[in-house]
Order: C-alpha cells, then structure tokens, then sequence
C-alpha cells in the first residue's frame, strides 16, 4: 500500500497550530489571488474580456471571475477599448471610486495608445489620466494575452511591500 | 393613377427655386432653403417618398455659401431614391436651414449631429444640442479648416483635468493619415504614412 510521504507535509504534532512565514508573502497571495475586475468595457476588447470570462478560457481559474459592476468592490480595472475624450473623465472618476488597494489593465492597442483613431475624439493612451501596471498589445487582443497580463500584474503584486504601504497609509 | 405614376420632374413645375442636380445615379434637386420644408412635405405627400434615410452636412470650403445639406429621401412603394440638396443660409454668424424632424421625426439625431460636426443651425429643432462630442466643445470637427489630429482644449470636467494634468490634444500623425494605395499591388497594399519622412521618433523636416 503507498502512503503519503508524511516528513515533508506540515506535521501539526511538531509544529503545533503555527505557520511561520511573512506578512508580506500572505497579504500578497490573499490579494493576487482574488482580483475581482471592474470591467471597464468600451469597445471590441470588451467582446474578447466577455470571452474570456466564459467557459472556454474561464478566467476563474486565476480567482477573477467576479466582475464588479460597482467600483466600491472591485480591485483591478480593465480598460478594455477606445476611451474618447468624452468618456475619460467618467473612467477617471471610476477609478477614484475603487478603493485602495487598485491596479490598472489597459486592454489593447486603444487604451495603450488610442491605437488606431489618431483622431480629435480620442485620448491616445488610458495611461494619460491612470497609473497603468499592464499593458496589453493586440487589437483586440485574444483572451489568453488578456490571462497573461492577469498573470504578470499577479506576480506584480507578490513583489509589492504591502505591509510598509499599509502602515504608510 | 397612383402617386407611384406621378413623374419627379413635377416637383421642378412645382416649385420655381428648384433646379435639377448633376447625379450619377438617381435623380437630384437643389432646392432653396426658402422652399426646402415645402418641397420636402410634397415629395413626402404627393410622390410617395416617405422615408428619410439620411441627412448630411457639406462643407464646401471656400466656396459661397459653405455649407449645404443632402437629403436622401426612398419611397417605399415606388422602390425609387431621391437625393436633395439645399444651401444654408448664411445671415447670421452661424449657417442655418430649416429642421425636417415635423416632416419626419427620424431626423431628429441626423440633424444634431450635423449641428455637433459641422455647427449649422437647424431652425425649429427641438432639442439642438450635441450629440458626439461633449456640451461645450468649442469646435465643429468636421469643418474643412479642422485638423484630423484635433485641437487642443480642455477635457469635458474641470476636477479631472486638474487632477489629471491632462487636457484633450492634438493626436500625433506621424506623416498620417495611414491609406493604403489604391494602385500598386496586393502585396504592397498595406496602410502607410504619405509622407514617412518622418516619425514619432524623427522629427518632421522643415519645408
């Protein structure tokens, strides 16, 4: 019969009901693996964001499926399309609602760059009016880059010093 | 006889201000604005044109008067297109023309939005406001002496630009706008700059 190699599992006969690591190391797991969206959608990304939270990509598995429609609950903000000049104010405001502690996902070329609309309509870059910590190419972009940025801002967080920051607040 | 059989030129016998247009489909008329409503409402009533399906500005530059407005008018029985054209008139500052949407409500959103693109007064719109841009741009786009990339002005909200620091600006062309040339082959089609002489990264060299 096999069993389980026990000395390399946590042991609660020898160290008792204690786990020893950093705080930093658990706030940031807590909070990188819980993202829940605020799905800023306004243009053909927001169609492959749509995609991506189905059930053929699943954006689940990375624990950000829950897209908050309200900025009071929602953690990362993905700017998913074309922000005109007349829309950036309202997703300016947006994102001052979000609370603390927030990051941004700009979603393709035209929340990058404005992408293609060289145009008097459109703010050239979402980074203009918000602190970016992704950004994604593609126009639009397929669901998997969407998940890798996902991926890259998870790793982002697990580096950040959130214990410092907390006490700076 | 049906209205379907009644000929288009009557409008024309009808109305003394209206010429026929030089088309290269389907028959056209410049009307003047003074006659417009009136040879609207009989080409609505007594010909059978009953749908508006587009309403359009012009801006003709630097010709006299600037601005005009195309009309395309369908009947649904006579399966037949009109188009009709009348010039703004310009009294006042502003060019204006007389609103249709009492003739057909559909014209309301054409007609603010050719208000909001090219600044023509639409006399006896209900609800002449913008509809693209933001109440209080001080621009009309799609005027011949606009830029594509825009001008610079401030963003809608005054907290968010300050916050912010951003305003709304000029777009970067980069020797834009990208068209693909018509001529060459399938290959070489793809989008580029008219003048690549210069770039984001090189400066564009003085004429």
């Amino acid at each position: 019969m096999v069993s389980p190699n026990q000395e390399f599992a946590y042991n609660s006969k020898i160290e008792g009901e204690v786990i020893v690591t950093k705080a930093d190391a658990v706030i940031n797991w807590i909070r990188s693996s819980s993202m829940w969206p605020m799905p800023m959608g306004l243009a053909c990304s927001a169609i492959e964001l749509m995609a991506t939270g189905a059930a053929r990509f699943d954006i689940s598995r990375f624990g950000a499926e829950v897209m908050r429609f309200s900025p009071r609950q929602a953690d990362v903000m993905i700017v998913a399309g074309t922000v005109t000049y007349k829309m950036a104010p309202a997703v300016r405001r947006i994102y001052d609602q979000m609370a603390e502690p927030k990051w941004v996902i700009a979603m393709g070329a035209c929340a990058s760059s404005g992408g293609m609309y060289r145009s008097y309509a459109t703010l050239q870059g979402v980074d203009r009016i918000l602190p970016v910590d992704v950004y994604i190419s593609g126009c639009p972009p397929r669901p998997e880059a969407l998940l890798d940025a996902l991926l890259k801002l998870q790793a982002k967080i697990k580096t950040e010093s959130s214990v410092k920051n907390l006490l700076k607040a | 006889m049906t209205q379907n059989d009644i000929s288009l030129s009557t409008v024309v016998e009808k109305f003394p201000g209206v010429t026929e247009r030089s088309s290269l489909d389907y028959k056209a008329f410049n009307v003047p604005a003074s006659e417009l409503l009136a040879a609207l409402q009989f080409l609505r009533d007594e010909l059978g044109f009953d749908m508006l399906v587009d309403l359009s500005g012009i801006d003709w530059d630097k010709e006299t008067p600037r601005f005009s407005v195309a009309y395309h008018l369908y009947g649904t029985d006579r399966h037949e297109y009109v188009r009709v054209v009348s010039d703004c008139s310009e009294e006042s500052e502003e060019p204006s023309i007389p609103s249709v949407m009492h003739l057909w409500p559909g014209a309301n959103w054409h007609e603010r939005e050719a208000f909001d693109m090219f600044g023509i007064r639409f006399e006896g719109h209900e609800d002449l406001r913008r509809i693209l841009m933001w109440d209080g741009y001080p621009y009309y786009p799609l005027r011949k002496d606009f830029p594509l990339a825009g001008m610079e002005t401030d963003l809608s909200d005054a907290e968010i630009q300050e916050e912010t620091g951003t305003k709304v600006q000029a777009a970067p062309m980069a020797g834009g706008p990208f068209v693909a040339p018509q001529e060459s082959h399938m290959g070489a089609r793809e989008p580029r700059a008219r003048d690549e002489s210069w770039n984001e990264g090189k400066e564009k060299p003085s004429a």
